[in-house]
C-alpha cells in the first residue's frame, strides 16, 4: 500500500477516480455506456472524444518538456493546420471527395512537420531559449492562419473530412482511435528505441549527455517536430468537428491545457523523467473537470474558480514537500530499528 | 568525559533509499572543542550521515540531540538555526557577491531599515581578523579568490553566526600544501575556542594531523569510535575496509608497472603538435602510443583538464594539429572524438558525468547507446549482460542495475562512469582525476585497472593531483605549468621530487 501511494502516478489516478465518482454520485447514469446505431454513447466516451485534441498535444508537449523545453506554439499550429486543410478543400474543384480530404490531411500534417522543424531549428541550432523560440510562432502563427483563410471563417462540407473529428469506426469515435494510435506510436517510439532514455538524459544533464557523445541537437529536433505534428493532427480534429477553420479561436489557450496536463500527470517542468501515461491521465482530469462543472450545475461564473481549486489540489498532492507533510501526518512512530552491529573500543 | 553533554548526539540513525540502505543503526557523538574525523570508504555512509545532521535528508528512524535537546531536522535551515554550519568541498556561497556580502548574507546590520554598509564592512573585518585572515579584502568579489580562500570565507561566515558545530566535508581535496596548513591553523583556532568540528577527508595524513577522535563507518554501519592517537594507520584502514592486515599488505603493494616499450617505429595513437586554444592552453606537443600510460603532472589550475578537453573535442582547439593514427584530424566535438575511439572521464562527476535521475544501467550504457544512435536500442538482454559483467569486474556496489545513480557513493559512481567508456572499447581513454574523493580500496582498484587496460593495448592519458599516483601508473609524464606543456619525462625511476623540481624549475 505504501509503495503504491508512492508511485508517481498514484495521485493523478486517485484525483481522476475521485472526479469520476463525484459525477457518478450526482448523476447515477454517468458511467453507463449504450449502443445506438452501432455507435457507443455515454459521458465517458464524450470525455475522451472532447479531450482527444488536448491529449494529443499534451503527448507532444511531454517529450518537449522532458528535454527542458516548452512549446507555446501548439495553439497556433492547430490554427494553421485547420486553416490550411479547410482552405484547400474549399478551393478545390471537388470539395466533397475523399481524395480531396486525404490531400487536405496530408497538407496539414506536412505544415505541422515544417513548423516543428522551424521550432527545432531555433532551439537546437540557433540556441534560442525554447519559451522565446516558440513564442515567435505562437504570435506569428495566428497571423499566418489568418492569411490562409483571408481573415474569414472557412466552412467546408466534406463527409470524409468531417469523420476525423465526428465520425465513428468500430463503434468508437475516430478521434479517440487516432489519439490512441498516436499514443501507442509515441510509446513504441520512445520505449522500444533508445529515444526515451536519451530524451531524459538530455533533460536531466545536457552537459554530461554531450560529453557522453549524445547528439542533443537531433533529439531536440525530433521532439519539437513530434509536438508540432501532434498539434497539426489536433487541428484537423478540431476543424473537422465543426467543419470550419477559425484562425482566431481554434486551439486558443490549448497550450496551457496541454502544459497543465503534463504537469498534473507528474512530469516536471524542470525536464528529465517523463510519463506519457501520466500525461493522458492529466488530460482526462482536465476534461473531466469541464464535464463535472456541467454535471454539478455549477454556475458559469464560478467555473474557473472551481477548476483552479481542483488543479491546485492535484499539484499540491504532487509537490514533494506537501507529500512529505502528508506522509508525516500519517506515519506513526516506528519501532526502533534492529540493533546496530558495533565493535567496542578495544585498543 | 562522560558527564559532558555532547554538542551533537545521534543515536541509532537509519536512512534508506530505494535499493540502497545508506545508514543502519549508526551512533555518533560530537563534543565541544574537538576535531572529530568521520572515516570510511566511499559508500560507507559518511555523506549520508552529514546530510542527516544538516537536514538535507530526513532520517527514517533514530534520534538526534543538539546540546541535549532532541531535534528533528527536515530542512538545512532548521539545522543551521540549531547552530550547525557546513562548508562543502564545492563552496556554497555566491560567487557574484563580495566577501562581506557573503559573510553577512541575510544577517546584515541595519540602520533605519536599510543595510548599514559601514557596519557590514567593519563586522566582516572583525571576523576575518579573528581568524587572522586580515589580508582578504572584504569588498572584493568572492569569485576573484581561490577555492581555498573561498572556503576560509565560508568558515568566517560560520564564525559570524556563532556556529557551535562546523562540518567540513572534504575541505582539502582541491587545496595545495600551503593552503591546507592555513586551513588547519584556522581549524585549530576554532577548536580551541570551543567549536565542535566534524572533519571528513580521504587524506589519511591530514586526518592524523588534525583530528582528536574518529568515528569509522562501513557499509552504512558503525564500526566504532576511537581516539586518533590510539589507532594506528593500518588498523584504521583495516577497519575501514573490513579486511585484515595481511590482505591489506597485498593491496598496498604498488601495482608495479611493466613499462611499455614505445619503439620508435610505432605510430602513436594520437599525436598533438602545438595544440592550443585561445585563453586556455598553448603549445601542447604530446604523443601517446598504444599500450602506453601518459601522466599529466602539474599544479591545480595549470591547464591539465583544459588539455584533456582539447583531446576530446569538448573544447575546440584553434591552433596546432592533432593526428589520430598518423592522419591529420580536427576533433570538433566529443561525438567526433568518440567516433575516433577516444573516451573521457571528466573530473567533475556530478556536472559532467552522471545523469543523476537515470539508473545505473542507463548510465553505464549511455555512451555506447549514444554512438549507436537513438533508433538502434541496445537490446535489454545485452544491456543486462554488460552491466552484470562490469558490476562484477569493477566491484560496483550496490550491485543493483536499477538503482538510481545519484544514490550511489562517489567511488561507485566513478566506477560506473569508467565502465561507461570501457564498454565502448576506446583506444584512448582520458582519465581526469579518476581517483579524486574516493577511498583507498577503490583507488587501488582503479590504478590496477589502468595498468591492465594499458597492458591490453589501450592508450591512457592519466591526470591526477597526486604526483605519487601519476608516477605509479604512468610510463611517461608530461609536466604542465602555467597553461603550457613545459617538459616530458620518461618515467624510469623518477621521483616526486624530480617532477617537483621541473615544475618549480622555470619559476622566474
Amino acid at each position: 500500500m505504501k509503495s503504491l501511494s508512492k508511485h508517481r502516478l498514484a495521485w493523478p489516478v486517485i484525483a481522476l477516480a475521485a472526479l469520476l465518482l463525484l459525477n457518478q454520485v450526482f448523476r447515477p447514469d454517468f458511467m453507463s455506456l449504450r449502443m445506438q446505431d452501432g455507435h457507443l454513447y455515454g459521458s465517458l466516451i464524450d470525455i475522451m472524444r472532447n479531450g482527444a485534441p488536448t491529449i494529443l498535444i499534451a503527448l507532444g508537449m511531454t517529450l518537449v518538456i522532458a528535454t527542458r523545453g516548452i512549446d507555446l506554439s501548439v495553439g497556433a499550429v492547430v490554427a494553421i493546420a485547420g486553416a490550411a486543410s479547410c482552405a484547400y478543400i474549399a478551393a478545390s474543384p471537388e470539395p466533397g471527395s475523399p481524395v480531396t480530404a486525404a490531400t487536405a490531411v496530408l497538407i496539414a500534417v506536412v505544415a505541422g512537420l515544417a513548423l516543428g522543424v522551424w521550432n527545432g531549428f531555433l532551439v537546437s541550432t540557433i540556441g534560442v531559449q525554447p519559451i522565446i523560440a516558440t513564442l515567435v510562432l505562437m504570435t506569428a502563427g495566428r497571423g499566418v492562419a489568418q492569411l490562409i483563410t483571408g481573415g474569414q471563417i472557412v466552412s467546408v462540407s466534406n463527409d470524409s473530412y468531417k469523420s476525423i473529428g465526428a465520425g465513428y469506426l468500430f463503434t468508437l469515435p475516430i478521434s479517440i482511435l487516432i489519439t490512441a494510435a498516436v499514443f501507442a506510436l509515441a510509446a513504441v517510439l520512445t520505449r522500444r528505441t533508445a529515444l526515451g532514455t536519451l530524451i531524459e538524459a538530455v533533460g536531466i544533464n545536457p552537459v554530461a549527455s554531450r560529453l557522453a557523445g549524445l547528439r542533443a541537437r537531433n533529439i531536440i529536433w525530433i521532439v519539437y517536430v513530434f509536438s508540432a505534428v501532434c498539434a497539426a493532427i489536433a487541428g484537423l480534429m478540431i476543424s473537422s468537428n465543426v467543419t470550419a477553420a477559425d484562425a482566431n479561436n481554434a486551439g486558443l489557450y490549448i497550450e496551457m491545457d496541454a502544459i497543465l496536463a503534463v504537469v498534473i500527470g507528474g512530469t516536471s517542468l524542470a525536464g528529465g523523467r517523463y510519463t506519457l501515461v501520466g500525461t493522458v491521465v492529466g488530460a482526462f482530469i482536465i476534461q473531466t473537470l469541464t464535464t463535472t462543472v456541467y454535471t454539478l450545475g455549477i454556475p458559469p461564473e464560478v467555473t474557473l474558480v472551481f477548476k483552479a481549486l481542483v488543479v491546485i489540489t492535484v499539484c499540491l498532492l504532487q509537490a514533494p514537500k506537501a507529500r512529505n507533510l502528508f506522509t508525516r501526518l500519517k506515519a506513526a512512530p516506528k519501532p526502533a530499528a534492529q540493533e546496530a552491529v558495533k565493535e567496542k573500543v578495544a585498543i | 568525559m562522560n558527564e559532558i553533554v555532547p554538542v551533537v548526539e545521534m543515536t541509532d540513525i537509519a536512512i534508506g533509499f530505494p535499493g540502497v540502505k545508506a545508514l543502519d543503526g549508526v551512533d555518533f557523538r560530537l563534543f565541544q572543542g574537538e576535531v572529530h574525523a568521520l572515516m570510511g570508504e566511499n559508500g560507507a555512509g559518511k555523506s549520508t550521515l552529514i546530510k542527516a545532521l544538516t537536514g538535507v535528508y530526513t532520517i527514517d528512524s533514530g534520534t538526534v540531540t543538539v546540546l541535549g535537546e532532541p531535534k528533528r531536522f527536515s530542512t538545512p535551515g532548521e539545522s543551521q538555526a540549531a547552530g550547525i554550519s557546513t562548508v562543502y568541498q564545492e563552496v556554497n556561497l555566491c560567487p557574484n557577491l563580495t566577501v562581506e556580502e557573503n559573510v553577512l548574507l541575510g544577517r546584515e546590520p541595519r540602520r533605519r531599515g536599510s543595510i548599514d554598509w559601514k557596519g557590514v564592512r567593519s563586522r566582516t573585518r572583525e571576523v576575518l581578523a579573528e581568524l587572522q585572515l586580515d589580508h582578504i579584502d572584504p569588498g572584493s568579489l568572492l569569485s576573484t579568490h581561490s577555492i581555498a580562500v573561498q572556503q576560509l570565507i565560508a568558515i568566517a561566515r560560520s564564525v559570524e553566526i556563532n556556529a557551535k558545530v562546523l562540518i567540513l566535508d572534504e575541505p582539502t581535496s582541491s587545496l595545495d600544501a600551503d593552503e591546507v596548513s592555513q586551513l588547519f591553523r584556522v581549524i585549530r583556532d576554532l577548536r580551541d575556542r570551543g567549536v565542535a568540528i566534524l572533519f571528513v577527508s580521504h587524506f589519511l595524513e591530514q586526518v592524523y594531523e588534525i583530528s582528536d577522535r574518529m568515528t569509522v563507518l562501513r557499509n552504512g554501519k558503525l564500526v566504532g569510535e576511537y581516539l586518533t592517537r590510539d589507532l594506528s594507520r593500518m588498523s584504521l584502514i583495516s577497519k575501514m575496509i573490513g579486511k585484515d592486515l595481511e590482505a591489506l599488505a597485498e593491496l598496498d603493494q604498488a601495482p608495479a608497472r611493466t613499462r611499455a616499450s614505445n619503439g620508435a617505429g610505432l605510430t602513436p595513437f594520437v599525436e598533438a603538435r602545438g595544440l592550443g586554444r585561445k585563453g586556455s592552453v598553448s603549445n601542447v606537443d604530446l604523443s601517446i602510443y598504444p599500450g602506453e600510460v601518459v601522466g599529466l603532472a602539474g599544479l591545480l589550475g595549470a591547464g591539465r583538464t583544459e588539455i584533456a578537453r582539447l583531446f576530446f573535442g569538448a573544447d575546440k582547439a584553434d591552433e596546432g594539429t592533432i593526428k589520430v593514427k598518423g592522419t591529420g584530424q580536427k576533433i570538433r566535438s566529443p561525438r567526433a572524438a568518440i567516433d575516433k575511439r577516444i573516451g573521457f572521464c571528466s573530473e567533475d562527476r556530478k556536472e559532467e558525468g552522471l545523469i543523476g535521475d537515470l539508473t545505473l544501467r542507463d548510465n553505464l550504457v549511455l555512451a555506447m547507446q549514444a554512438s549507436k544512435g537513438w533508433a538502434r536500442r541496445i537490446p535489454r538482454r545485452v544491456q543486462d549482460e554488460l552491466v552484470a559483467e562490469y558490476i562484477e569486474a569493477l566491484d560496483i556496489r550496490p550491485a543493483n542495475p536499477d538503482a538510481l545513480i545519484r544514490n550511489l557513493s562517489g567511488g561507485n559512481q566513478q566506477k560506473v562512469l569508467l565502465a561507461r567508456w570501457l564498454v565502448t572499447h576506446p583506444e584512448l581513454l582520458i582519465l581526469d582525476e579518476p581517483t579524486r574523493g574516493i577511498d583507498i580500496g577503490a583507488k587501488t582498484q582503479i590504478q590496477k585497472l589502468v595498468n591492465k587496460l594499458a597492458a591490453d593495448g589501450m592508450s591512457i592519458l592519466f591526470i591526477s593531483s597526486e604526483l605519487e599516483e601519476v608516477l605509479r601508473v604512468s610510463d611517461r609524464v608530461a609536466v604542465i605549468k602555467d597553461r603550457a606543456m613545459v617538459a616530458e619525462i620518461n618515467n624510469d625511476g623518477v621521483s616526486v621530487e624530480d617532477v617537483m623540481t621541473v615544475i618549480a624549475g622555470g619559476a622566474q
